[in-house]
């Protein structure tokens, strides 16, 4: 681990980008969703103007999130929930302990939840000795190699059918295989107990509906649906941000998350949670809880030019198509969030000086933002960031730099001069190879400067 | 207990977040570049609230319902789309001419699966399917032993609605038999009639909030297949913790 994030970042990037392996796996992982995305886009009449209906939902929801959050907490306790208000991770940590301990929770099964990721909650619910088991299959995989999450929606899609074989042998005593349904039956019965046994079950939350105080959750496997049906008490976890005013709006919501994070019309389970078990109601939690956390999350509100990063529905879809995502990996942003939305939020998120080399992490081609279901104008808040820490704290060499250029720009005659000293001069560089220039003449080459400036030319053809 | 101390005048968590919050919206943001005309005409008449900022006079799925998928106008053409979705997502689709033919498609099914024990809940389309089913049975209405559910090898429900558009079925935990029935066991049989087929999401939700007015379930999920994963090397797999096999007999 290097102490500095940037270049821990430079140090990870390169050794992934020489890693042709590594890279040709994640493509051909992701070459199926691109198939079926399009396919399923396909069946909107009209996806771009569908776009413009979701980016409203949102949009409108985190402007008015003042009057909305509240009104989303009166209706979530009337429906006999209750909320836990954190201004930080550390709050959050200790308010989920908190839970637990009032509980007398022995055993904890846990959906994929990438907000607890976030607050780093399973070491901290291990340390005090409680045992967590991810039930999500990618994560589970990922809790038993102790690796994060590798993409945010697909966590392990950068391990092998073989790795997985040979760590359910080594942990779950499993005989090898290489069927990926195999190991998804294995994983199967492992679980089945689990949520049988579990006192406590954690699960995320991907919208908080205002107007009926139900929070929504998406997923394939069925998992966070047996996470918040067996166990005595439902803790979920979410950002502030995710409230949305109408019910109704999930109608527009739900089929695209699905359609732009994983090529799907619907994502198999998408469940409205109202309280705890009712009365009448056979089964369901005694106690539900909601943790609504903030972490940094009103510092980008406060940022009226990139508040629409907190529309974010965590589809994933950046990070699939993002050209620097699929060269250096997920593990290389060293985030929570990995890919272009993370490189935007991460330096509000943890701090700007630390993290604006994520603003570089980009090659402002913009498939990202033509990629966002919600319209987030992705790869222009890269530029924003890069200009903001410019502008805080600008580099030595850059400020000269600059007075130097405008020195020079401002005086004609000064740059003619300029102009003609660096054509004659340019085949310098290719010969001495000056520390600024090596590293990108290492693998590119040096085109021949012209014989004449712009200015000659253009004056000769007149 | 937790963090709503509020001791010797310091703010609450509660506080000081809604705090940030007004703080941070004092600055308006710009609205986003639309593409469609019927959004910004509808925001250009829309009135200022007593924030500045405009006040929606277009609903998100109000404008968004002639450019999502189409769930089809007609009776006939709804059920042209359920089917085709759900073949799609590799569930099991059985028409059915009436209850009697239900039941013995319920039947054919446990013999030809070999079911030990199937689970179902007190409704008056599901009772009926279980007076012959060769096998046992357990009843989920009241309270219940989860071990015992979780040794079923299939559960048998009611559904709220069907929805065309995207091939999914509405379940409540208040008509459906609670939460775990419909998840727990290896396989989901869900009885329905051709009249709680809808056209699209929004559709079933509206239903939804009017049959359950001010009351709603605790739970309300939209299954969309078998439950499946691609997490490993994205290729799909059935039945990841939910059901196997998800079973439609719908009757009419």
């Amino acid at each position: 681990m290097i102490a500095n994030a940037k270049k821990q970042f430079l140090h990870d990037a390169d050794e992934h980008v020489r890693d042709t392996g590594h890279r040709a796996f994640v493509q051909r992982a992701l070459g199926g969703y691109y198939t079926s995305r399009d396919t399923q886009k396909a069946r909107y009449r009209d996806w771009e103007h569908a776009r413009d209906a979701a980016s409203l939902a949102k949009w409108s929801a985190v402007n008015r999130l003042d009057e909305l959050l509240p009104r989303f907490v009166a209706n979530f306790e009337a429906n006999g929930g209750r909320v836990h208000w954190a201004r930080d991770a550390e709050e959050a940590r200790r308010i989920v302990l908190d839970l637990l301990r009032a509980a007398k929770a022995r055993a904890v099964i846990k959906s994929k939840c990438m907000t607890s990721e976030e607050i780093h909650l399973n070491a901290a619910m291990e340390q005090d000795g409680y045992g967590v088991v991810e039930s999500d299959l990618g994560e589970f995989i990922q809790q038993l190699r102790g690796e994060p999450p590798y993409h945010f929606v697909f966590p392990c899609m950068h391990v092998r059918r073989g790795e997985i074989s040979d760590l359910f042998g080594k942990h779950l005593g499993t005989p090898p295989t290489d069927s990926p349904e195999e190991l998804t039956m294995i994983a199967r019965r492992h679980m089945r107990r689990l949520y049988v046994d579990a006192d406590v079950g954690i699960t995320g939350a991907n919208f908080l509906v205002a107007e009926t105080g139900q929070i929504s959750i998406t997923e394939n496997e069925g998992n966070a649906r047996l996470t918040a049906a067996l166990p005595r008490v439902h803790i979920a976890i979410s950002g502030i941000e995710k409230v949305v005013e109408h019910l109704d709006d999930l109608a527009v919501l739900l089929p695209m998350l699905a359609t732009a994070g994983a090529g799907q019309p619907m994502t198999c389970y998408n469940t409205l949670y109202a309280g705890p078990r009712r009365e009448g109601e056979c089964d369901g939690p005694e106690e539900m809880h909601l943790v609504l956390l903030d972490n940094s999350r009103t510092a980008i509100l406060a940022d009226p030019e990139q508040r629409d990063s907190l529309h974010c529905i965590r589809c994933g879809a950046c990070l699939n198509v993002c050209p620097i995502f699929k060269n250096v990996g997920g593990f290389t942003y060293g985030t929570t969030y990995q890919g272009p939305i993370g490189s935007v939020i991460t330096p509000h998120l943890r701090g700007l000086a630390d993290w604006n080399h994520l603003s570089g992490a980009s090659s402002l081609c913009g498939a990202c933002t033509d990629a966002c279901p919600v319209r987030i104008d992705i790869h222009h808040h890269l530029l924003h960031n890069r200009r903001n820490a410019a502008r805080t704290a600008p580099h030595w060499l850059e400020r000269i730099g600059h007075r130097v250029f405008v020195a020079v720009a401002s005086r004609p005659w000064l740059f003619a001069t300029g102009g003609a000293a660096f054509r004659k001069t340019l085949w310098l560089a290719k010969k001495l190879r000056p520390p600024l220039l090596r590293d990108w003449l290492a693998s590119r080459d040096l085109p021949a400067a012209p014989s004449r400036s712009f200015r000659d030319e253009w004056s000769r053809r007149r | 207990m937790t963090a709503q101390g509020n001791p010797a005048g310091e703010m609450s968590a509660r506080d000081t977040i809604l705090a940030r919050i007004r703080e941070a919206l004092r600055v308006p943001a710009p609205m986003p570049h639309f593409q469609s005309q019927e959004i910004e005409k509808g925001h250009a008449a829309g009135a200022k609230s007593s924030t500045g900022l405009p006040t929606l006079a277009v609903l998100p799925l109000d404008v968004a319902k002639p450019w999502l998928p189409d769930g089809g106008e007609t009776p006939a053409e709804r059920l042209r789309i359920l089917a085709e979705n759900l073949e799609k997502l590799r569930a099991i689709v059985h028409r059915l001419p009436d209850m009697t033919a239900a039941a013995d498609c319920l039947f054919a099914l446990a013999r030809e699966r070999d079911w030990k024990v199937v689970a179902y809940h007190g409704h008056p389309l599901v009772e009926p399917l279980l007076s012959g089913v060769p096998c046992s049975t357990l009843r989920v209405d009241v309270d219940f032993d989860k071990n015992r559910l979780e040794a079923c090898d299939a559960g048998i429900t009611a559904c709220e609605s069907l929805v065309a558009q995207t091939g999914s079925i509405l379940v409540s935990s208040g008509t459906c038999g609670g939460r775990a029935l419909s998840i727990l066991p290896h396989a989901h049989v869900v009885i329905a009639t051709v009249d709680q087929v809808v056209s699209t999401l929004g559709d079933a939700l509206h239903q939804a909030q009017a049959r359950h007015a001010g009351r709603l379930p605790s739970m309300l999920s939209f299954i969309t297949g078998p439950s499946r994963t691609g997490d490993i090397e994205r290729i799909l797999v059935l039945g990841a913790h939910g059901p196997k096999e998800l079973i439609l007999l719908l009757v009419g």
